[in-house]
């Protein structure tokens, strides 16, 4: 009984998802005060019953109900409470229900902090979710409802996919979720901007906060990802460029360059049509994740299930949500012109070029990662972009905008002017220069091309960020949030590339075969092969294997790394062995049985490896930072003066 | 120089800066597409030599190999028509099994066998990559290594 409560509340969620589009939209255009204000209960109840049918099945786990066919196809009688929770988005169907359920969050939130906007803005923008939510929830009934019943029960369930077994990876779609579909909000705000025809840019203002949460949950998401890789899949890679990967990461870059662009628009009225492209674009590409992960069209650990009915449910509703908001765009935005101008060294300049090659990034990535699908579709043969593609076509944009971003930090709006800033940030240039030559000569024993850049790079940004708070030594109790949530997520940005240049440049990977007592050395690190055991956790047994790690004869640490093999059956698991220290992680993952007293052993050095993680945090702390900005708080439009007292100004 | 002849110039920067970054992710892309072939079209002759390729299928029944205690292990794909020997030295994935499907990255060496740098079985028991999918021949007495 208690699933089909579920199925109920979700109906009901649908029927309100409609009535929040039509009351927002109709309202809105009728000037009908009544129906705008009925958008808000509308949501809020959408909300609830989206809540209800998520607990609902959360219980359903909780009491393992295998007669529901979702619970029995993702957990087992042997899964401890807290994966019995996570596995409520372990699988296709739930996965949808936290997507609608965050959804909902997200418009709930924009209906209870929207004081500000006036209110037919309001209930358009409530309006615009409301059609997102339609979409997904159809999709949801229609294709893939959770609460199916399983006639007559299972015994037994199925169990989660061992991999999905960890507190990261458990953590990982709900953050991913509400980074994709929060980009829903930005998205809404600039349909409701288009359709208004509104020539003013306070919805710049409105949507920043909204765009700063949806791209810094997106982040901690993609960086729980790809620690969780890291340490589970026992390879030692943090990034795969898998095209599942690929699909979370273009609209995490278009959302940066969203970031940087709504803050030309609220602060000097420019770029007012590329910016509401900008939020078109960003969740359109959230959207193509989806579609490309849900509907099976790239087979991966990522889809749960491949079925042609729900990859042409999502393909429709992609084209009906970026056909109709580009069409809206192509109708509307010629009446948005920009009037302002800049010079070329100034401010908004440099985030044109920011925009340029987050941009490029963003379309060489999915260039990358749709090309073999089309060529699979045209019959031109079945084929694959190898990893070092998008290598490539990530450094070509991304080396010139670490570089860029070390001036355009200082820049001033609308005029050229560095003034005594100069001759520091040319210091500045050739210390971190000759700093990244020497680091990658001494420190790592070999000028590797890409090394010494990287390293350069990574020191000019971090030592340039840093110049901006020491500009600001007098005045940084004044400061406003937005210059240190800039400060911090620059300084992220400066210790990722840092991370990624040691790991791509100097680590070492080595397949070995070692027997008991044997060594290898790495870098100076001696691993000590010392046997195996056999362990038992929860609901696995292991075998375990024993790998002292010295140096110049001084213990290190004694790495356990695993094979494990879950009760439930299926695949055995490598968990890998990992001393993390700031500057190195030593990885040890266990292979396998040579015979002979042999085992086969991945053990590797991974340079700075810990940054990359650190790095990408701080970028989201810095947009946590940023979103707490007074200004955004206020409630009526506040007018920030274009050039305030502050050196190095906030964007 | 005039702001217009500067706002040119500017244009003109860009372009050079995007034609160039397209030609060199361009030449990226064409050094890094690898085409997938079956044991069957590589029997035929149609992978090319020299080349990195994806090679998939099953692994044979009772083909893995290995001298004992090293890394170096020898196996046959097939397709259930033609198989083709694999050689490769490293750890290979969790689900490598006899019977599994699999695709393997490298070359074939002038001795015809497949050089593999990668060997990816995926993630999850009951998947099949779906080239392997689509590649596999109904099993045939001739054939039949199911």
């Amino acid at each position: 009984m208690i699933p089909e409560l579920g199925h109920f509340a979700l109906i009901l969620a649908l029927l309100l998802s409609g009535a929040q589009a039509f009351f927002g939209l109709a309202g809105a255009s009728r000037g009908n005060v009544a129906w705008m204000r009925a958008a808000v209960p509308a949501v809020t109840g959408q909300f609830v019953f989206l809540m209800l049918a998520f607990g609902v099945l959360a219980w359903s786990f909780v009491q393992f109900d295998f007669s529901v066919r979702y619970v029995a196809m993702t957990s087992n009688s042997l899964l401890p409470l807290f994966y019995r929770i996570s596995a409520v988005w372990g699988g296709h169907e739930g996965s949808l229900l936290l997507w609608g359920l965050m959804l909902a969050t997200w418009s709930v939130g924009v209906a209870a902090f929207s004081r500000s906007m006036p209110l037919p803005f309001k209930s358009r923008v409530l309006g615009v979710l409301g059609l997102v939510s339609i979409g997904f929830l159809m999709f949801m009934l229609f294709t893939s409802s959770p609460f199916e019943r399983l006639v007559p029960a299972a015994p037994e369930g199925n169990d989660l996919n061992p991999l999905l077994q960890d507190v990261a990876l458990a953590l990982h779609p709900p953050m991913l979720y509400l980074g994709y579909v929060g980009f829903s909000v930005a998205f809404a705000f600039a349909c409701a901007t288009l359709i208004e025809g509104r020539t003013d840019v306070s919805w710049a203002r409105w949507a920043r906060p909204w765009t700063l949460a949806a791209w810094l949950f997106l982040t901690v998401g993609i960086t729980l990802g790809s620690w969780w890789a890291y340490y589970e899949l026992g390879w030692g890679g943090y990034w795969f460029w898998d095209p599942v990967e690929n699909a979370s990461f273009m609209p995490w870059l278009a959302g940066a360059a969203l970031i940087h662009s709504l803050a030309v628009t609220e602060k000097r009225g420019l770029f007012k049509t590329w910016t509401l492209l900008l939020a078109v674009v960003a969740f359109s590409l959230s959207l193509l994740g989806t579609f490309l992960v849900r509907s099976g069209v790239l087979v991966s650990v990522h889809a749960f299930a491949t079925d042609p009915a729900r990859g042409l449910f999502i393909l429709g509703f992609l084209i009906a949500v970026i056909g109709g908001a580009l069409t809206l765009y192509a109708w509307r935005a010629p009446l948005l012109k920009s009037e302002a101008a800049f010079e070329l060294a100034s401010r908004e300049a440099f985030l044109l070029f920011n925009n340029a090659l987050l941009v490029a990034a963003t379309g060489l990535i999915l260039l990358g990662t749709l090309y073999p699908l089309f060529m699979d579709a045209l019959n031109l043969g079945k084929i694959s972009v190898g990893p070092p593609y998008f290598g490539v076509a990530f450094l070509i944009p991304m080396v010139p905008l670490l570089m860029l971003l070390g001036v355009g930090m200082h820049a001033a709006w609308k005029r050229t002017r560095l003034g005594h800033l100069k001759r520091p940030l040319l210091a500045l240039a050739i210390v971190s220069a000759v700093a990244g030559l020497l680091v990658a000569a001494f420190v790592y024993g070999e000028v590797h091309y890409m090394g010494a850049v990287g390293f350069a790079v990574a020191f000019w940004v971090l030592s340039s960020t840093l110049l901006g708070v020491w500009e600001n030594r007098g005045q940084l109790g004044k400061a406003p949030a937005g210059f240190w949530g800039m400060t911090v997520a620059h300084f992220g940005v400066g210790l990722f590339a840092l991370g990624v240049t040691g790991v791509e440049s100097y680590r070492i990977e080595r397949d070995i075969s070692l027997g008991v007592g044997e060594t290898t050395t790495l870098q100076g690190y001696q691993f000590e092969f010392m046997g195996t055991r056999d362990v038992r956790g929860p609901n696995y047994r292991a075998i375990e294997g024993e790998v002292v790690i010295t140096r110049d004869g001084k213990l290190v640490k004694t790495l356990h790394p695993q094979k494990r093999f879950y009760a439930s059956g299926g695949n055995p698991m490598t968990e890998a062995g990992i001393h993390a220290r700031l500057n190195r992680d030593l990885f040890v993952a266990l292979g396998e049985d040579l015979g002979a007293g042999k085992w086969s052993m991945r053990v590797q050095y991974k340079p700075l490896i810990r940054y990359i993680w650190l790095g990408a945090l701080l970028m989201a702390l810095g947009g946590l930072v940023s979103m707490t900005d007074r200004r955004y708080r206020a409630r009526a439009p506040a007018t920030v003066p274009a050039t305030g007292g502050l050196k190095g100004r906030v964007a | 120089m005039t702001p217009r002849r500067k706002r040119m110039l500017a244009v003109a920067a860009i372009v050079i800066g995007v034609g160039a970054a397209t030609a060199v992710a361009l030449q990226a892309m064409n050094e890094n597409i690898m085409y997938f072939y079956s044991p069957s079209q590589i029997s035929a002759g149609e992978a090319p030599a020299g080349r990195a390729f994806r090679l998939g299928g099953l692994v044979s029944a009772g083909s893995v190999e290995r001298t004992p205690g090293s890394i170096e292990v020898r196996f046959t794909v097939t397709d259930n028509a033609r198989s083709i020997p694999v050689s490769y030295s490293g750890l290979l994935p969790d689900l490598f099994r006899e019977g599994q499907g699999v695709i393997a990255h490298g070359r074939l060496d002038d001795a015809g066998v497949f050089k593999a740098d990668e060997v990816l079985a995926k993630h999850d028991e009951n998947y099949m990559p779906p080239e392997v999918a689509e590649s596999l021949h109904t099993p045939t007495a001739a054939g039949g290594a199911s």
